[in-house]
């Protein structure tokens, strides 16, 4: 039963490593960029420049916060 | 339809940024406790790697294309941006160099037998770099419809810097890993935003052209975000 809870805890492990990263704030705002715009689609909106805009500035905000985290340590 | 030669292209390069870690682990367990075991560790681990893309090709294959590429776009478009916002660092940090070898401890190497220490290291390397690329190359080569050219996209980078890796030893930890995880995050970025939000039902301006827009535009980012860490870390230097 061990083994299998700990199979359990690698696998979600390696998804969430895979998915979300060590960044967490950058998967949270993409998700809901997609969100946002697939409900703007739906009001007939194209909003194609949504989350291209959001990747470029959270992967900013990401770099700017771990050269700071750095910084400070 | 994503044609086949940018399939290729990509798995290609995706497969090539984990086939030099796994390359650089097996060669390093090889070399310092014994290449039979290592070697037997590596091939269960491309055998387990083979039933998990069957496997998964097998699952993603009977989502239908719409769902699949929101899906698959949106889980390309996440590991992308890791890799793109790793990439950045990394080469604004150390600009084309390499990686260093793994210290592997060859004390204790039985005289006869399995190595099981060698079996597990191999075995564990090649399982774990390359469960990410499996899980690409079936996601990318699915919804592109290319399933058998973007595994074969990945097979031949394994082969190819398995081969440098043997053939040329040292040649395999001087090519600049850091530079290709960022040009993979670029194009994984790119599909990624381009198939999840044509799955969400956007028409792209100029079409399947929007690819090469959304290349342009992430690339031209990464250039100008890679000169902005650069150009932090002289400053910090200055100021310690």
């Amino acid at each position: 039963m061990r083994a299998i809870v700990s199979a359990a805890v690698g696998v979600g492990r390696f998804f969430y490593r895979f998915i979300v990263g060590d960044d967490w704030t950058v998967a949270l705002v993409i998700v809901l960029g997609l969100a946002a715009t697939g409900l703007l689609v739906g009001q007939g909106i194209q909003a194609w420049w949504l989350v291209p805009l959001l990747a470029i500035a959270m992967t900013g905000v990401s770099l700017f916060r771990s050269t700071k985290t750095v910084r400070g340590s | 339809m994503t044609g086949a030669g940018v399939v290729l292209l990509t798995t290609f390069l995706a497969s090539s940024v984990e086939a030099i870690e796994m390359v650089i682990i097996v060669l390093g367990v090889g070399a310092t406790r014994g290449w039979r075991s290592a070697l037997i560790g590596a091939a269960a681990g491309f055998a387990v790697l083979t039933v998990i893309v069957a496997v998964l090709g097998l699952a993603l294959s009977a989502i239908p294309i719409g769902p699949l590429r929101v899906l698959v776009g949106a889980l390309l478009l996440l590991f992308g941006l890791q890799w793109f916002r790793k990439g950045i660092a990394r080469v604004a940090e150390r600009g084309l160099a390499g990686m260093r070898e793994p210290e592997v401890q060859d004390a204790d190497v039985p005289a006869s037998g399995i190595d099981w220490v060698a079996f597990v290291l191999s075995f564990k390397g090649v399982l774990l770099e390359g469960l990410e690329i499996a899980l690409i190359v079936v996601s990318f080569g699915v919804s592109a419809g290319q399933l058998g050219l973007s595994v074969a996209g990945a097979t031949a980078a394994v082969v190819v810097i398995g081969v440098i890796g043997f053939a040329l030893k040292g040649v395999v930890t001087r090519i600049p890993r850091s530079l290709l995880q960022l040009v993979v995050g670029t194009l994984l970025t790119s599909f990624g935003t381009f198939w999840a939000l044509e799955g969400l039902g956007v028409s792209w301006p100029q079409s399947d052209l929007d690819i090469v827009a959304l290349l342009l535009v992430y690339g031209l980012t990464a250039v100008g975000y890679v000169r902005l860490e650069q150009r932090r870390a002289h400053r910090m230097m200055e100021v310690a």
